[in-house]
């Protein structure tokens, strides 16, 4: 897959451990009027070819700000990167210089967001938004990039592609404004397509038929996915990993089937608690109490400690590691045995 | 797009016959005797005002009168002034010399205005930023003829790099300083707004997914943020066209230009009712046109606007 890549970045052999991405120690901040926000607090993840990661979290946890930090399009300032690394192809991209990453954009890494109306460019056919990809990054001209972009728009399932190639977004429904917004992002055959709640601006029998889409990309290309969303539903049929996220890191990583299975973070815990279920009818549904922690001022200790039902006095004082607590799997809680072996 | 544009050309009828109605009758509501002066000293002899007020209708009520002058208009005359002119001929004549003006500060204007506000988003709070904010503020401050009478001064008089004023050489070289007060206070919006609107852009959704795309940052700035950003900027100035004509009256006052705004001032102290609707009416044309483009303009450049 790497090999037929039209990205050739580099010469060096890739990283000892070899994955097609790999972040590590990210911290991301904001400068604030009120002070230093640390949205990012030492994010480590990896995504290995053809790979499909979930990142789940709630508003605010940080997962859309990891994803615009390996996309390199947050804007510094006020965001700022102190430390970290976002290896790709075993190349650092916070160290590379602009131009290159520009190139990385689009060939390399794709992204898809959650609003497409708001996220496509309201002044020019979706035709001329696709066929730009041809345009600015293999340099073909106005009518090859049409057509290119026409057979895109087969691809993603776009009825009469030929006819609509030159409307407008506004003119387009929900979905399809998606889908043409996926058609952008595969374009160039990504190795990775991160997709940040594509479905969340969209009804339920719509988000279905996305997904599927995603999915049928994915199968097709080959291409790795990072999938971020806060909605457990979408996650089980398309995952094959998922990472927490609570309050700017993650607090477990673990297959899909051994996390539904059995959480090992009590975040996870009261997640997977708190969807709605046929069989509890009548019952009152479980929240977890509380709010997230405002980023300006984070607890001391563990940063759930103030929401978590197993609370003790190590949590308040003492910040856990992210750490193996069984084989492929990784959670930042000091009972994390406890809470597995429950 | 065809049926939208003979709407608006046939709305502009009863606006034309209501603008000119109105300053017709504030005209003639005027105090003042347009033949005082005409005689030397000695006021005039009676059979000679007889004649004067039998030869422009001035005995006849207002709404006569007025019936009387738009027969004439409408058969393509705009009747005399009280000089015995035809006020069509000077009128084209000076006309031109307006328009030219016009035009000028337009593109002064649009020119010095989406520039200064471009190069001012793009470094929000940066030297360019504040030197833009702090010189526009200066010139909305200031009064017209103020700027006028500095540049003058200083460019005229001290430094001879332009003419005073313009006088019969109506070159594009004598116009450039007037033109250039006349756009100042409009530039100064504009470049603002061209500034408020840019920086907003910038940080839209789709100039995200711009550079998500790894477009080069000249074409996520030139391509996809500025044409958004342009939509109300020309909206801005197809409107201001008219603050421009009517801002020529106090310029071409100061400058000396012989154009409409002069020969409507003048007009207006002699009490010649007829120059002063005609003459009006024509900035008023210009101001109904300069309208439509840009409803047309705006069709073209926004696409979720649709004049069908």
């Amino acid at each position: 897959m790497s090999d037929s890549s039209p990205l050739q970045l580099s010469d060096r052999p890739p990283e000892a451990e070899g994955h097609l991405l790999q972040v590590e120690d990210l911290h991301v901040d904001f400068h604030t009027r009120d002070g230093v926000a640390h949205a990012i607090n030492g994010v480590d993840l990896h995504l290995d070819a053809g790979e499909t990661l979930a990142v789940l979290g709630e508003s605010g946890s940080g997962k859309s700000v990891t994803a615009q930090a390996i996309m390199g399009i947050l804007d510094m300032p006020p965001a700022a990167i102190p430390t970290g690394r976002i290896l790709f192809r075993g190349q650092d991209l916070l160290t590379m210089p602009d131009e290159e990453r520009r190139a990385v954009r689009g060939p390399g890494i794709a992204m898809i967001f959650q609003d497409a109306l708001s996220s496509l460019n309201p002044v020019f056919p979706v035709g001329w938004q696709i066929g730009e990809m041809f345009r600015v990054h293999r340099g073909l001209n106005r009518s090859d990039a049409r057509s290119a972009a026409v057979r895109l728009m087969e691809r993603v399932n776009i009825p009469a592609a030929k006819q609509r190639v030159n409307a407008y977004p506004h003119q387009f429904s929900g979905g399809m404004r998606q889908r043409i917004m996926i058609a952008m992002a595969i374009a160039l055959e990504p190795s990775i397509l991160i997709a940040d709640e594509p479905t969340t601006a969209l009804d339920v029998t719509v988000q279905a038929q996305v997904m599927d889409l995603l999915g049928q990309l994915r199968e097709e290309s080959g291409m790795s996915l990072i999938l971020i969303t806060h909605d457990l539903g979408v996650v089980a049929d398309i995952a094959d990993r998922i990472a927490v996220m609570y309050a700017g890191s993650i607090v477990e990583s673990a297959g899909v089937h051994d996390l539904y299975r059995r959480p090992g973070h009590p975040y996870t815990e009261g997640l997977l608690q708190s969807i709605p279920r046929l069989d509890m009818k009548g019952e009152e549904l479980f929240a977890i109490k509380g709010l997230p922690p405002n980023l300006l001022r984070m607890p001391e200790g563990c940063p759930f400690h103030p929401r978590c039902h197993r609370v003790r006095d190590v949590c308040r004082v003492d910040e856990p590691a992210l750490r193996e607590v069984r084989p492929g799997r990784r959670s930042k809680c000091h009972f994390a045995e406890e809470v597995l072996d429950e | 797009m065809f049926k939208f544009t003979v709407r608006r050309l046939l709305q502009m009828i009863p606006v034309i016959i209501g603008a000119t109605f109105l300053i017709y009758w504030m005209v003639f509501s005027l105090p003042g005797d347009p033949t005082a002066g005409k005689c030397g000293d000695r006021p005039c002899p009676d059979a000679y005002v007889a004649q004067f007020e039998e030869e422009y209708n001035l005995n006849d009520p207002l709404l006569v009168q007025y019936g009387k002058y738009m027969a004439g208009v409408v058969q393509g005359d705009f009747g005399e002034s009280y000089y015995g002119v035809p006020v069509s001929e000077e009128l084209s004549e000076r006309f031109v010399v307006t328009a030219k003006l016009g035009l000028m500060a337009l593109g002064i204007e649009a020119v010095i205005g989406i520039l200064a506000g471009v190069l001012a988003a793009l470094k929000k709070g940066g030297f360019i930023d504040n030197v833009v904010l702090v010189s526009t503020l200066a010139v909305i401050a200031l009064p017209l003829f103020v700027t006028a009478s500095v540049l003058q001064l200083y460019l005229g008089i001290r430094w001879e790099l332009f003419p005073v004023t313009v006088g019969s050489d109506t070159s594009f070289y004598a116009l450039l300083l007037p033109a250039f007060v006349l756009a100042s206070v409009s530039l100064a919006y504009l470049a603002r707004l061209m500034r408020t609107n840019l920086s907003e852009n910038l940080g839209s959704d789709y100039v995200r997914t711009a550079r998500a795309k790894g477009l080069p940052q000249s074409r996520v700035v030139g391509v996809h943020t500025l044409r958004n950003s342009l939509i109300p900027v020309v909206t801005f100035l197809g409107y201001d066209l008219g603050a421009l004509m009517g801002g020529t009256i106090v310029i071409e006052g100061i400058f000396n230009i012989p154009g409409v705004g002069n020969y409507i001032y003048r007009a207006i102290n002699d009490r010649d009712g007829v120059v002063v609707v005609g003459a009006v009416t024509a900035l008023i044309l210009v101001y109904l046109f300069a309208n439509l483009v840009v409803d047309l303009l705006y069709g073209l450049l926004d696409p979720r606007i649709s004049h069908d």
